[in-house]
């Protein structure tokens, strides 16, 4: 089925290409190995904050240029920063493509990081993260993280915390931005209507004269066991409670990785991958929850990890209710799955449903170069492309034994969102 | 994609009830997608009952005669499909997918809840409960706060659009089960229905699946929609601010009444909506509170169109301290859009964009069925899509002006922000 190529160009840059002619448009990626894991204590949020100053402009490419060069042919680009890598695209007509690999070569090397520049971004990233926290679920997102992850540094939030956005410098964001960017800790990925021969010679001539850095020296801290049932409690003024519960599990290339995932669309439905999602009133939460009238909704969701990570269910408690009553109600369906009932027939309702949600994933180029670049980050965009397949593999018992021994009570972390007093009686007010 | 959808290679069937049906095919992919709407929402409803038709649209899926709850969840998610329902303003909007050998039975779930709703009393309690939750929460989301705020004084309160489609938590907690069934009974009907189906599908296929689910429907009450009062001029700012404890950052939307879709200007306004805040990183707007300032993460503008007047706005995320300085900056660029004509190099740009970014609009099966929705909802015909290089490439920065100086004034502007409590 695949026809994707793969190619590793002297300086050690990964290049992954493939043809898809269904739309006269190309989607071009540039994934950097560095995520917010890999960030020390005083540095959290510095990925997020270089992906930010990449767009700020090169000497081939001036601040606010290439903004506007990207809009005058249609296309869209922009950046993301996650747990472990950080990655940029252009999704272009096909016509207009070499935009996009001229201005990723260029700024592999020569962003400018601007004193004025940096100091002006810290405002817009500061005002990002408050953003984010005027939603309840931002705090008690952050605050499950912390608990699960003591000494990995997935303990903080890819933004960062606030502390150390306040007192960054430019030469932090500058030094890794050296230390990281360079073709050997990148990944490439174009999916799209091109021709492979040519779209390579491009690609090469274009990146294959930069020169591999030191290959960086990545921190990495490895979690030790958890010892038991983790809580937390966040308590702020708001109207609504939600409740998390949360399990420690393994990174993406683990086989039981594949397991937990059918674990969850029992438990919860099936993850969208990108392509559009479908609703989970069959899964087994959302009738202990939603029809019995103790949880507004319920989701949860398995995560693609270089290092295990965490496997969350969240809920939303309905008005009247209380987040004991949801959480013993999450508990029960957990252990009931793993007490081992579960049958043959829900499982291959699970599969069938992983099969259209991946097949609606794979109907834009954008979302397939991001598959291809997210899944070789972690191991190989074999993953991606075999994803239904290992899937297929997993067996009723694979089921219950991934459930048994991940989901154990020692296991979990378990978290509250609880808003303080009754809603205050907001004020509103006309003046001028 | 050899060509862009046209009169030619869009099938377009209108059934004897009013239906519209359009479909295109797409074989390169392995679903098909349906998107559409009728012709209800909450411009049929008193202020009393705010809520009512969002909340009949969403307890569709909650039973009909031929499939229960239960039922209707096994047929869609067993097969990995979905259907969603969304009662709004003007319409009621549905959506689905599936695999496109699955596109018998999205349409047979459709059809089924759409004509045949059964309204079972505690699934429409549950429901219930699950949307006074989210109101409830939203009562504390800042950015749904300033634009409440902001529609509020925009629109009288005998107008439709002063109200959020989805009610108030007073308004749904006593609506009732005979409301919802009296107002489907009513409002429900074929008159005005449109159904488009993009994906991998024979177009003679698709409509055969449609007509044998909808061509008996009829509703001979089905009522025409109510004519919306004119709005006075807005001749002052007005502005309010919603005080929400425990908030980090304020929420702005401020503007003004803007065109519906269906005005001449509509192309216009929205072509120089962009330069002041869509093109490149958010537009002029962008460029002075982020780039320039550093004020805020998101600051750009957008004009809503619609079956209208729906507002012309500005929408901006910034630190409490900085709500003045961002007004500020705002009012000056809406002040320059009003006084000067875009620049040579702004309308090129813009048009470029505009005219560029079609094929990765249509990329997708959603992307065609939503501008084929479009076409037909605001009857732009059906080489709109062909000839739109051609209307983008004729306006002039007069039109663009004349555009801009007709809706917006920064010495009117209503002015909604919802943030933490004022020191």
């Amino acid at each position: 089925m695949s026809n994707v190529t793969k190619h590793v160009l002297k300086n050690g840059m990964v290049v992954l290409l493939k043809e898809v002619h269904s739309a006269p448009i190309i989607s071009w990626w540039v994934l950097y190995r560095i995520g917010s894991r890999n960030e020390r204590t005083g540095t959290t949020g510095v990925s997020h904050w270089v992906e930010h100053m990449m767009f700020k402009g090169t000497e081939q490419f001036p601040p606010g240029y290439l903004d506007k060069a990207i809009d005058r042919v249609g296309g869209s680009w922009n950046a993301q920063t996650f747990l472990d890598y950080t990655a940029y695209y252009e999704t272009l007509p096909a016509s207009e493509i070499d935009l996009a690999l001229r201005l990723e070569a260029d700024r592999m090397m020569n962003a400018q990081f601007d004193v004025e520049e940096v100091e002006s971004e810290r405002t817009v990233i500061i005002s990002e993260r408050q953003g984010a926290e005027n939603s309840p679920m931002f705090w008690l997102g952050e605050e499950m993280q912390a608990a699960a992850f003591r000494v990995h540094g997935y303990h903080h939030e890819i933004i960062g915390d606030m502390t150390d956005l306040q007192t960054m410098t430019r030469d932090d964001l500058y030094g890794h931005y050296k230390a990281h960017y360079m073709p050997n800790n990148a990944i490439a990925v174009a999916v799209g209507d091109f021709d492979t021969p040519t779209m390579l010679a491009r690609i090469e001539e274009l990146y294959g004269s930069i020169p591999a850095g030191k290959a960086p020296e990545l921190f990495a801290r490895q979690e030790p066991e958890q010892m038991g049932e983790r809580r937390v409690k966040v308590e702020r003024p708001g109207t609504t409670s939600f409740v998390q519960v949360a399990y420690r599990v393994p990174g993406a290339t683990d086989p039981d990785w594949f397991k937990l995932e059918l674990v969850n669309s029992i438990l919860c439905g099936p993850d969208g991958m990108g392509g559009g999602s479908i609703d989970n009133k069959t899964s087994r939460l959302y009738k202990a929850l939603v029809d019995t009238e103790l949880a507004a909704s319920v989701d949860g969701g398995m995560t693609q990890t270089i290092d295990p990570f965490i496997y969350t269910i969240t809920a939303v408690v309905r008005d009247g209710k209380s987040p004991d009553e949801v959480e013993a109600a999450i508990l029960r369906e957990v252990e009931r799955l793993r007490d081992g009932d579960v049958t043959e027939a829900e499982l291959n309702r699970v599969k069938k449903q992983a099969r259209a949600l991946f097949a609606y994933s794979t109907e834009r180029v954008t979302m397939q170069a991001f598959w291809l670049a997210f899944t070789e980050n972690f191991g190989s965009h074999d993953w991606f492309e075999n994803y239904v397949a290992n899937l297929e593999a997993v067996t009723l018992d694979d089921v219950k034994q991934a459930a048994a021994h991940y989901l154990r009570p020692q296991n979990r972390i378990v978290g509250a969102f609880i808003p303080t007093g009754s809603a205050p009686e907001d004020d509103m007010e006309d003046y001028e | 994609m050899s060509s862009l959808p046209n009169s030619q290679n869009v099938t377009r069937v209108t059934l004897p009830n009013g239906i519209v049906i359009l479909v295109y095919e797409k074989f390169d992919a392995q679903s098909v997608v349906i998107s559409g709407s009728l012709r209800v929402g909450s411009i049929f409803e008193t202020p009393t009952q705010n809520g009512l038709a969002s909340l009949t649209a969403s307890a569709l899926t909650r039973g009909g005669a031929k499939r229960d709850f239960n039922a209707i969840n096994e047929a869609l998610e067993d097969i990995g499909a979905d259907v969603d329902l969304s009662g709004g303003i003007n319409t009621t909007s549905f959506s689905g997918k599936a695999l496109a050998e699955d596109l018998h039975v999205i349409v047979d779930v459709l059809a089924d809840v759409v004509r045949n709703p059964t309204f079972p009393a505690a699934q429409v309690e549950r429901l219930r409960g699950e949307v006074l939750t989210g109101l409830q929460y939203r009562s504390q989301d800042t950015r749904y706060r300033a634009s409440r705020a902001f529609y509020e004084m925009l629109y009288p309160a005998e107008h439709p659009f002063h109200y959020s489609a989805r009610g108030s938590v007073d308004s749904v907690a006593k609506l009732t089960v005979s409301e919802l069934m009296e107002f489907h009974g009513k409002h429900y009907g074929p008159q005005g229905m449109i159904i488009v189906i993009v994906g991998a599908v024979k177009a003679a296929d698709a409509i055969q699946i449609v007509r044998d689910r909808f061509e008996d429907w009829s509703n001979p009450a089905q009522p025409e929609p109510p004519t919306l009062p004119a709005l006075a001029p807005i001749t002052e700012t007005k502005r309010t601010y919603v005080s929400l404890p425990g908030k980090t950052q304020s929420d702005l939307v401020l503007g003004l009444p803007g065109p519906s879709r269906f005005s001449p200007d509509y192309q216009a306004v929205s072509l120089v909506n962009s330069v002041l805040g869509q093109f490149g990183m958010m537009g002029r707007i962008g460029k002075s509170v982020r780039e320039e300032l550093g004020l805020a993460y998101y600051a750009y503008s957008q004009v809503e169109g619609g079956f209208g007047p729906g507002p012309w706005s500005v929408a901006a995320g910034v630190n409490p301290a900085n709500v003045e300085l961002a007004l500020d900056r705002i009012r000056e660029e809406i002040s320059r859009l009003v006084n000067e004509p875009v620049s040579e190099e702004d309308l090129a740009d813009n048009q470029a964009y505009y005219v560029g970014h079609l094929p990765l609009q249509l990329e997708s099966n959603e992307g065609i069925a939503g501008a084929l929705r479009n076409i037909e909802t605001y009857q732009l015909g059906l080489d709109y899509l062909v000839n739109y290089r051609d209307t983008i490439n004729s306006l002039t920065r007069t039109d663009l002006l004349n555009a801009a100086k007709h809706y917006l004034n920064p010495d009117t502007l209503v002015i909604g922000i919802a943030g933490p409590e004022l020191r």
